[in-house]
Order: C-alpha cells, then sequence, then structure tokens
C-alpha cells in the first residue's frame, strides 16, 4: 500500500501535441493518500480513464511522473506496480472455471495453493458465487461475469491500490447497491487505496471519502462530498453535482451586490472586481419562493418527488430550479425567487471567486 | 386467426427446385447411374449392380490414393495451422504495415490454381527454375520430377505457400475481435505471454479455427490442379491423389462405370469426414457452455 503522487502530469494521444486542446490531461499536481477512498468523477470522455490506466500503468504519461510512496513508477511495467484494476466490461476467462479465474492473479504470482484455495473461497463469498465455482465462465451473465471481474480485483490482498473503471455499469441496480456496499466494508476492512472511476454521482458520493471532479482532461476540484456541495470550485462541479445542479446566472459584482439583469441582490460577502465572464451560483436547495424582493420568474412547473418539489422557472430565458420542503406552502403569488445571500458563490470563467479576505479560491 | 390453406404457394418453390435440379441433382444422378451400369458405346447399357463398387473396394488403387491422400491432407493441416496462427499473432495490429501485410498474405490466394502450380513447376525445375537450380548449386540431389521424396516436398511447400494466408488471415480476423480491455486485465492478473495466448487469444480464435480447418481439410482432399501442374501425379504414382486418380481413370481410360463409382464413394467420404469433425466442434462447444 502506498500513498500516489501525480506530479506535473499530462498526457496527449497524439505523439506531437501542438497545443493544450491536444491534451487528454492537462497538466496537474495531485497526492492520493494512502489508504484513501475515491470517486473519480466527470462526464465520458472527460480524461478519467486515462488517468487510472496511467496509474495502473497500462498508459505510460508523455509527461510527468508517478510515484508510489517515494518510488518513481513512471518507466514500471503494471505488474511491478502490483495494481489491481477492474474494467467497465466484465473481462473473464471464458475456458476457465470461476474458481481458476479467481485464482489467476494468485497463481500467476505462485502463491501456494493453500492460500489460493482459501482466498478464493473468501472471495467467493463475498461476491455471492460460491454455488458457481465449479462451472465454467462461459455460459454466465453478464453480471455474474462482472462479479468475476471484481472478485479477481479483490482476490490479492497485499496490492498497492484497487481502480475500478465503472465496474457496475452492466450489474442490476439491487446488485449495485450490494456490491457498492462490500467494496465499502472490503475497504473499511483492509484499508485499500481505491479509486473508483465513474459518472454517476450517486455512486461517487456513497462510495468515496473524497471525490475528484474532472471536466474537460482536468481536476477540477478534490474534496469531500461536502465541500463540493457547499463550495464548488467550477461550475462544472456545481451543476453535476446535486440534483438539480446548480443555478447559473450571469451578473456583474461589485463589493457585496451582484446585479443580474437589473436586479440588484446582496451577496454573504464583498469581492474585488471579477474579471471575464461572470456568474453568480446558488444552489436550488438555498433557493426559495416569495412573494416580494428577488428574481421576478415566470415559474413552469412543480415536480413533486416525494420528499420534497422542485420548482421549475424561467427567468429570461434562463432556468432556475428551487428546491421546497414538503412542508412549506406555494401559494399563486409566489413568482418571485428570493436567493440565501451567504451561498451565492461567484463565478469568473467559470471559476469560483473567493470573497475579499479569504484565501480559497483559484480564479481570484 | 385462421389460415386459409393455399396450395398454388408450392409454386413459389419451383424456381429454386429447378436451379437444385440442374446445378446439383441432375449431375450427381448422372454419376449415379454410370455407377451401377456398364457400356461398350452405342450409348447402349446394361445393369451391373454393385459390381463397379465391389471392384473399386478391392483394389488396391483406390486404397493406396487415399493412403497418399490422408497423409497429404494430414501433412499439409500439421503445417498450415499452427505456422497460420503463428503468422497471425505477429502480423500489426493496426497502421499502415497492418494493410501491407494484409495485402501480401492475400496474394497467393487470389492466384489461379493452375497458375500456382505453373510458377512452382519453373520454380523447382533443376536447369532453369531458381529453387531447382540453387538446390543443385548448393550441391543438394533436387529433383522432382524423379524423386518420389521431392516431388512430395515441393507439392507440400506449394501448397504451405498458397494456402496458409487463409488460415493466417481468419485467426487475424479472430484476434483483431478482441477488446483490448482483455489484454489489459491479463497484464494487470500478470499472466505470462503463453497464458495470454492459451486463455484468452486462442479461445476467442477457436471459431475461425473451425472454419479454417474445415475448409483446408476439403481443399486439401480435392486437390487436383497444382500437383497435376506440377508433376502429373508422378514420379510413377507417387503423387497421384484421389482427384488426380479419378480423372485419370475416367477421362484417360474412360472406365465410366468404376469411375463413377470411385466418385460416390469419394464424395461419401468427404461428407463423412467433415459431418463427423463438424459434430465433434460443435459438441465440444456445448460441453464448454456447462
Amino acid at each position: 500500500m502506498a500513498r500516489i503522487t501525480l506530479s506535473n502530469l499530462a498526457h496527449s494521444y497524439f505523439a506531437n501535441p501542438k497545443g493544450e486542446a491536444d491534451y487528454a490531461l492537462k497538466e496537474m499536481d495531485h497526492v492520493w493518500e494512502d489508504g484513501g477512498a475515491y470517486a473519480l468523477l466527470g462526464s465520458s470522455g472527460c480524461g478519467k480513464t486515462t488517468l487510472l490506466n496511467i496509474i495502473s500503468g497500462l498508459v505510460r504519461p508523455s509527461q510527468g511522473r508517478v510515484l508510489f510512496g517515494d518510488r518513481d513508477v513512471t518507466d514500471a511495467a503494471t505488474s511491478d506496480r502490483n495494481i489491481a484494476q477492474v474494467f467497465q466490461f466484465p473481462v473473464v476467462y471464458d475456458t476457465m472455471t470461476v474458481r481458476d479465474n479467481l485464482a489467476f492473479p494468485l497463481r500467476n504470482r505462485g502463491m501456494d495453493a493453500a492460500y489460493v484455495a482459501s482466498r478464493v473461497d473468501q472471495i467467493a463469498r463475498m461476491i455471492g458465487m460460491e454455488a458457481e465455482l465449479g462451472r465454467k465462465a462461459r455460459g454466465l451473465t453478464a453480471d455474474a461475469k462482472q462479479k468475476i471481474s471484481l472478485g479477481r480485483g479483490m482476490v490479492r490482498e497485499d496490492v498497492n491500490a484497487i481502480l475500478f473503471d465503472e465496474p457496475l455499469t452492466v450489474i442490476d441496480p439491487h446488485m449495485k447497491w450490494e456490491l457498492r456496499t462490500q467494496l465499502k466494508s472490503l475497504h473499511r476492512e483492509f484499508g485499500h487505496t481505491m479509486i473508483y472511476v465513474t459518472h454517476d454521482q450517486t455512486e461517487a458520493l456513497t462510495f468515496a471519502d473524497r471525490v475528484v471532479v474532472m471536466y474537460d482532461g482536468r481536476v477540477v476540484q478534490m474534496g469531500t462530498p461536502q465541500d463540493l456541495f457547499d463550495t464548488p470550485e467550477h461550475t462544472f462541479v456545481g451543476y453535476f453535482i446535486g440534483s438539480p445542479g446548480m443555478n447559473l446566472l450571469d451578473a456583474s459584482v461589485e463589493g457585496n451586490r451582484a446585479t443580474v439583469a437589473g436586479v440588484s441582490l446582496p451577496l454573504g460577502a464583498a469581492y474585488d472586481a471579477p474579471q471575464g465572464r461572470v456568474q453568480i451560483g446558488i444552489r436550488p436547495e438555498f433557493v426559495s419562493p416569495t412573494a416580494a424582493g428577488g428574481l421576478p420568474v415566470t415559474i413552469r412547473r412543480i415536480e413533486d418527488v416525494g420528499r420534497h418539489r422542485i420548482v421549475r422557472a424561467d427567468f429570461n430565458g434562463t432556468e432556475i430550479n428551487a428546491v421546497v420542503g414538503e412542508g412549506t406552502t406555494l401559494s399563486a403569488d409566489m413568482t418571485r425567487l428570493a436567493f440565501a445571500p451567504e451561498r451565492i458563490g461567484v463565478y469568473a470563467n467559470d471559476w469560483r471567486v473567493a470573497p475579499q479576505g479569504s484565501r480559497t479560491g483559484r480564479a481570484a | 386467426m385462421d389460415k386459409t390453406p393455399n396450395q398454388k404457394a408450392w409454386f413459389l418453390i419451383l424456381p429454386v427446385l429447378v436451379l437444385v435440379a440442374f446445378s446439383a441433382v441432375v449431375p450427381l444422378m448422372t454419376v449415379v447411374n454410370y455407377s451401377v451400369q456398364d457400356t461398350f458405346g452405342d450409348n447402349e447399357f446394361f445393369w451391373a449392380g454393385l459390381e463397379w463398387f465391389e471392384e473399386m473396394l478391392g483394389s488396391d488403387r483406390l486404397w493406396n490414393a487415399l493412403g497418399r491422400q490422408v497423409m497429404f491432407s494430414a501433412i499439409i493441416l500439421a503445417i498450415q495451422v499452427p505456422l497460420g496462427i503463428f503468422i497471425a499473432l505477429n502480423m500489426p495490429k493496426k497502421g499502415v504495415w497492418a494493410s501491407v501485410c494484409l495485402v501480401l498474405m492475400s496474394l497467393p490466394l487470389l492466384i489461379p490454381f493452375n497458375v500456382v502450380g505453373t510458377i512452382w513447376q519453373i520454380f523447382g525445375r533443376v536447369d532453369i527454375g531458381l529453387l531447382g537450380h540453387t538446390l543443385a548449386a548448393l550441391g543438394l540431389d533436387y529433383n522432382y520430377t524423379n524423386d518420389a521424396f521431392d516431388a512430395w516436398a515441393t507439392i507440400i511447400v506449394m501448397d504451405v505457400w498458397h494456402w496458409t494466408s487463409l488460415i493466417a488471415l481468419l485467426c487475424y480476423a479472430g484476434l483483431q475481435s478482441i477488446p483490448q480491455a482483455y489484454y489489459q486485465a491479463a497484464k494487470i492478473d500478470q499472466a505470462s505471454r503463453w497464458k495470454v495466448f492459451r486463455y484468452i487469444e486462442l479461445p476467442k480464435m477457436r471459431g475461425v479455427l473451425l472454419i479454417a480447418v474445415l475448409l483446408r481439410f476439403m481443399d486439401s482432399f480435392m486437390i487436383y490442379t497444382e500437383p497435376f501442374v506440377v508433376t502429373g501425379g508422378g514420379p510413377g504414382n507417387a503423387t497421384t491423389f484421389l482427384s488426380i486418380d479419378l480423372v485419370k481413370m475416367a477421362v484417360g481410360q474412360f472406365d465410366l462405370g468404376p469411375a463413377a463409382a470411385f466418385s460416390i464413394m469419394y464424395f461419401l467420404v468427404i461428407l463423412l469426414v467433415s459431418w463427423v469433425f463438424y459434430t465433434v466442434m460443435t459438441n465440444l462447444d456445448k460441453e464448454e457452455a456447462r
């Protein structure tokens, strides 16, 4: 087990990348703590899998170093890194039995038979396939095959890290919960560093202690689920996380007031005049319908999703959502939306601007 | 909903029946017809029953030709299948060189059979052929026209040259269909090169390999043109395979009755072997799935 350090790392699939656009991964410096459960979250094509393959050694980065602990493994082969990886689609060895499949990584490393047998039994119990151990893997269903892949990923105890590349895509929803819970308890039990790639925020937020959000080849934020909710560092984090995502409105900001299409709104803090495209962002949870004050809007519809209601409104062509608790009464004269000032974030060119007197934030 | 019986529908399959009758049934029945009759010319035929079949089954000539034929097919399969797999494994997976390789590999398959025969007939000649002359210059006693071993070697090398590409190309197609994740998983699992072949590549190639072996078996079992052009079945009867013997009998000696009986047995043997082969392979498949 080891801490993983990505130093000055970048990758392009072109031999001679011309500009930043040619890079699948833009330059980054990150440290992944030993024993952490990380989720790598982002939409398709943002570089998640590339980053994962660089860590496991399947792809060599065009620049920068990868360190496991203090050891530089940038040029080390996959087999030297002692990493386990589970892929998006099930990879099983068709002609082998389930038992041989699970034992394969151990036997290839020359473990003794008794250890292999006990370890295989343990893993089989965990993935619920004890009954099928003697069967050939060929005729099994896709989710059974994926369980075998997961099992093969977890069968070795001494790995530096276990990487999951959207492993639950092909699994039934009820099984998803079960397996995710098992992964989580496995993490607690053995303390392996786990990196879990997904584009499903629920999966990311339930699995990980720390969520790494990627966008367009960049890590835009690395933090706890709470951090991502409270202070998104990038507008992408704002609307990708949360359901519905953060409301973003073009605005101009001066001191502690923002002006949106002529309406002046109070902010929770004062800002130095931000440059570029300035937006304010607020989560729907902190927007409330009101009869006076706030922004005048057209309410399009109200969706009742059980525990709360979502008010979908329109403001000059921009959609604004508000989440309203079950107990709140909505009346016909509530045609304005009020924002909780201390929950409004200010963004310049998509990056969060730190208020005066604060050291967080990036674009400032 | 009730279905109205409409017997006129039978007319719809009439074109196919006519076509199959002319392409397969009529010629085949002509042969069957010859095989049970005797003729002394003038288009007069006498019933001979199974006489020709008995005569053929009792003749050393047919058994010797069959023996040579089985040996030939066995040798070329034993060479071409492993060699084809080996080539497929070592061909570039993508890029310009993959295309270049594919074109080069296809070339022998595009040459007409008698041209292949002619190429090797000349190539192997001791007086003017590059191969024959070079071997002779190296002090080797090589002459395919009067040495049975040399004749066999020439024909086998020619067939390997001509047909290994087919197996290689089929296997290559099978290999290309393996997702990259399999190789990546094998790396993660620390599988050796041999294990990658044994547990990933070979199982994925099995389907195409079955077809390749079946095709090569049938083709080699019916081989005629190339050995006919190169050796004419000689020296002596050394390279007289079944087809060559059959043509000698039917067209050379004009023994239509025995030749027809021979043809039918020949056909049945190919049918039988192919069927056995196919059944065994598909059963293996089912077994695996269990």
